[in-house]
């Protein structure tokens, strides 16, 4: 599809939205498995 | 909802029953709008009759705004908490949004300022609108930071339920400052006496993105949630572990002195 002559902006926009999401989500697990781990060294494994 | 309903949804053990049912279900269904909502936004929603194709930026624009409100909100209701009620999972509801809230509030910013560029012919003013969501932006860092800094998580939660509330007053602010102030940024258009001034053929597909932008924030909320609740459980359980060390530790006593120096064969 054309996006005109804006289009750079439309799809910096939205890379910077998917690159952000990303982030946020990759941290979020990682945070989880992190945790996880340490619960395991414990005994626990609580899901 | 009935109060005992309510009182067995928010205890941390039922919360992470029922949370850990529903988180996948939450997903699936996220991603599910997300991609109803992105085809919309590429494929039928209608170039502006002003802005042309850039008006596309609206769909992630407007929804991260609410969210970075909506999230400060949430966080504003779980002080309360915090503070009133003393209730162990609002503060971590209110821990575990704020750097979703944050991320969200860049969004608005960056997505915004790339908006602004073509059609303000500038990337940023110091009008009402923008200054108070970079002042959003600035609160939420400091919260965050506020965390980090406080070791003892009492305290912490005690004085990040103060910092939030004092930092709510910005939301009515960042609410009407396009009515209160003369803005570059355009008024109200969705929320506002007298109905929505965006057409239908563009104002559905936006509805959809906030629907989706909502869902998959709650849900990744309720996620982040989970993970602070087993953060509190590993550190009972190092300063349990810490105190039993030290319990069955045997007591050194010093040992007589024999004359000789340290290191040589007695």
């Amino acid at each position: 599809m054309d996006l005109g002559s804006h289009g750079g902006f439309i799809l910096v926009a939205y890379a910077f939205t998917a690159l952000v999401m990303v982030a946020l989500v990759g941290n979020a697990i990682r945070d989880r498995r992190a945790q996880l781990r340490a619960l395991k060294g414990f005994g626990e494994d609580r899901r | 909802m009935t109060p005992s309903l309510w009182t067995r949804l928010s205890n941390p053990s039922h919360f992470m029953r029922w949370s850990g049912a529903s988180v996948p279900w939450l997903t699936v269904l996220s991603l599910a709008v997300l991609a109803v909502g992105l085809y919309q936004t590429f494929f039928v929603v209608p170039p502006d009759y002003q802005q042309g194709e850039t008006v596309r930026i609206m769909y992630i624009h407007v929804p991260a705004a609410w969210l970075g409100v909506f999230f400060y909100g949430a966080m504003s209701v779980s002080a309360i908490g915090s503070l009133v009620w003393r209730h162990p999972l609002a503060d971590v509801a209110q821990r575990a949004a704020a750097p979703i809230g944050a991320a969200f509030t860049l969004i608005c910013l960056v997505t915004g300022s790339l908006w602004g560029k073509p059609m303000w012919g500038t990337y940023w003013v110091w009008d009402a609108r923008l200054t108070s969501m970079l002042i959003l932006l600035l609160i939420y860092c400091g919260i965050i930071a506020l965390w980090r800094t406080l070791e003892d998580p009492n305290r912490a939660a005690r004085a990040v339920a103060i910092l939030t509330l004092v930092g709510a007053v910005n939301l009515p602010i960042i609410k009407f400052s396009v009515n209160w102030w003369s803005t570059l940024h355009q008024p109200a258009s969705i929320l506002r006496m007298g109905g929505s001034t965006i057409d239908p053929s563009m104002l559905y597909p936006l509805l959809i993105m906030i629907g989706a932008a909502t869902l998959g924030g709650t849900t990744l909320h309720l996620y982040a949630m989970r993970t602070e609740i087993m953060r509190r459980r590993v550190r009972t359980l190092t300063i349990r572990e810490a105190e039993r060390l030290d319990r069955v530790q045997p007591r050194i006593t010093p040992q007589p002195s024999t004359g000789l120096p340290v290191g040589q064969p007695v």
